[in-house]
């Protein structure tokens, strides 16, 4: 099958560089997987899991903020927070859920609604990813 | 002239100071380059978010949108990043320069501080601190510059502030350093970029509206201009003081050898003197 090139970038590191049959993610506005030859377009990424089919076999990491730039003979992710599920912490991620769905409910005036929620979405997409 | 011990005494001091110096600076320079290599790996991804938003921003041209034209209030804020501490030449005080010397009036800016030399001087000079991170200054992480842009921006959409600047020591290599004020909000359109946008082969689509993607895309763009500038001014920081310490070293070694010739010539006048005692008592004694 075609590949392309994809590229995910953070602040202080490369986080993948390869050849890639077809990427998916989460975005602003829904779910997309991308394969070779994709129409220039640039998304906003939403908390979720992005998977990575490779030639031989596929690979799963937890992204939550950042944006993708999708130009035909490649994607460049540009992740502001991105992680392998061997750098997660399930623990915290299950207190980090608890948390913010408490904040949810309760929704006093102070809560900062849209926060608690991007954070409920960090916390599900990483204990998915981990499943 | 000065006693030999004096001297001797003097000679002492200044080689245990150069003992210092000298560490400081082989300390720096292993600093400075794990600061380097930060700013380095950071420029990849500074690349990519700055295409993204001329490209955006050419594609806007014309629009108004709160990020673009400011907002009503007549504040400015500034964020000021200078070193937690000193002994690192002119560093931090040439980037206060750049504040008290920018403009700024006193009434009507607020004050960012990383770092806290600069806060310090600029408190002393009569500005209002609004945030303190000085934390944050020595090893800045991305999620550091997360919170730092958040509150900004927050403030900006409150009507807090109006404009937003960041003072930093931007980092061009190992010698050369230098202090820069930018301006992070409103967007300043960089010059040239109709051009540029038109030769770039690929248009951009966004999947959503323009002003949306705005509101989404110059959040990230800020605080990727302030995670920019935070490891800058941490490799500048070091760089800086790699170069203060590298001079101090060397001024102190002039030093001692101007004083181990004053010390021999005092030896050699007092042995000089000596004898001519011992002759001249010799001779009455005859």
């Amino acid at each position: 099958m075609e590949q392309f090139k994809l590229r995910i970038i953070t602040p202080d590191r490369v986080f993948y560089e390869g050849d890639a049959e077809m990427v998916e993610f989460n975005t602003t506005e829904g779910e997309i997987g991308i394969l070779p030859g994709h129409i220039p377009m640039t998304v906003i990424v939403k908390p979720g899991i992005l998977t990575i089919t490779e030639k031989e076999d596929s690979k799963e990491a937890a992204l939550h903020a950042g944006f993708a730039e999708i130009l035909p003979e490649g994607v460049t992710i540009l992740a502001e927070i991105i992680e392998w599920p061997g750098e997660i912490d399930e623990a915290r991620a299950e207190a980090a859920k608890r948390r913010a769905e408490e904040r949810i409910r309760e929704n006093t005036p102070e809560t900062d609604m849209a926060r608690a929620e991007a954070a409920l979405l960090r916390a599900i997409a990483r204990i998915n990813v981990l499943k | 002239m000065a006693s030999m011990r004096d001297i001797k005494r003097r000679k002492g001091s200044i080689q245990s100071t150069q003992q210092i110096t000298k560490a400081m600076k082989l300390v720096s320079t292993v600093k400075l380059q794990r600061a380097r290599q930060n700013a380095e790996r950071s420029r990849d991804y500074f690349t990519g978010m700055y295409e993204t938003v001329t490209s955006i921003l050419a594609k806007t041209a014309g629009m108004r949108h709160p990020y673009l034209d400011g907002s009503a209030s007549g504040k400015k804020a500034v964020v000021v990043m200078t070193s937690n501490r000193g002994l690192a030449g002119g560093y931090n005080s040439n980037v206060v320069k750049l504040v008290t010397r920018g403009g700024f009036s006193k009434e009507e800016t607020v004050i960012y501080a990383v770092g806290k030399k600069g806060r310090d001087a600029l408190a002393r000079a009569g500005y209002e601190i609004a945030a303190d991170l000085s934390e944050i200054a020595e090893e800045p992480a991305y999620p550091d510059a997360m919170r730092l842009s958040g509150d900004l921006l927050d403030a900006f959409a409150k009507g807090e502030i109006g404009e937003i600047y960041m003072a930093y020591t931007k980092f061009k290599n190992t010698v050369s350093h230098v202090p820069t004020l930018l301006k992070l909000l409103p967007v300043e359109v960089p010059e040239g970029r109709e051009e540029q946008a038109a030769e770039s082969s690929a248009p951009m689509n966004f999947e959503m509206e323009d002003e949306e993607a705005l509101n989404l895309l110059i959040p990230k763009y800020v605080t990727s201009l302030i995670y920019g500038g935070l490891v800058e001014a941490a490799a500048s920081e070091n760089g800086a003081r790699m170069q203060a310490m590298d001079s101090a070293t060397g001024n102190a070694e002039e030093m001692i050898s101007k004083l181990s010739l004053q010390y021999n010539r005092a030896r050699q006048s007092s042995i000089t003197q000596e004898l001519t005692e011992i002759i001249a008592g010799a001779n009455a004694i005859t």
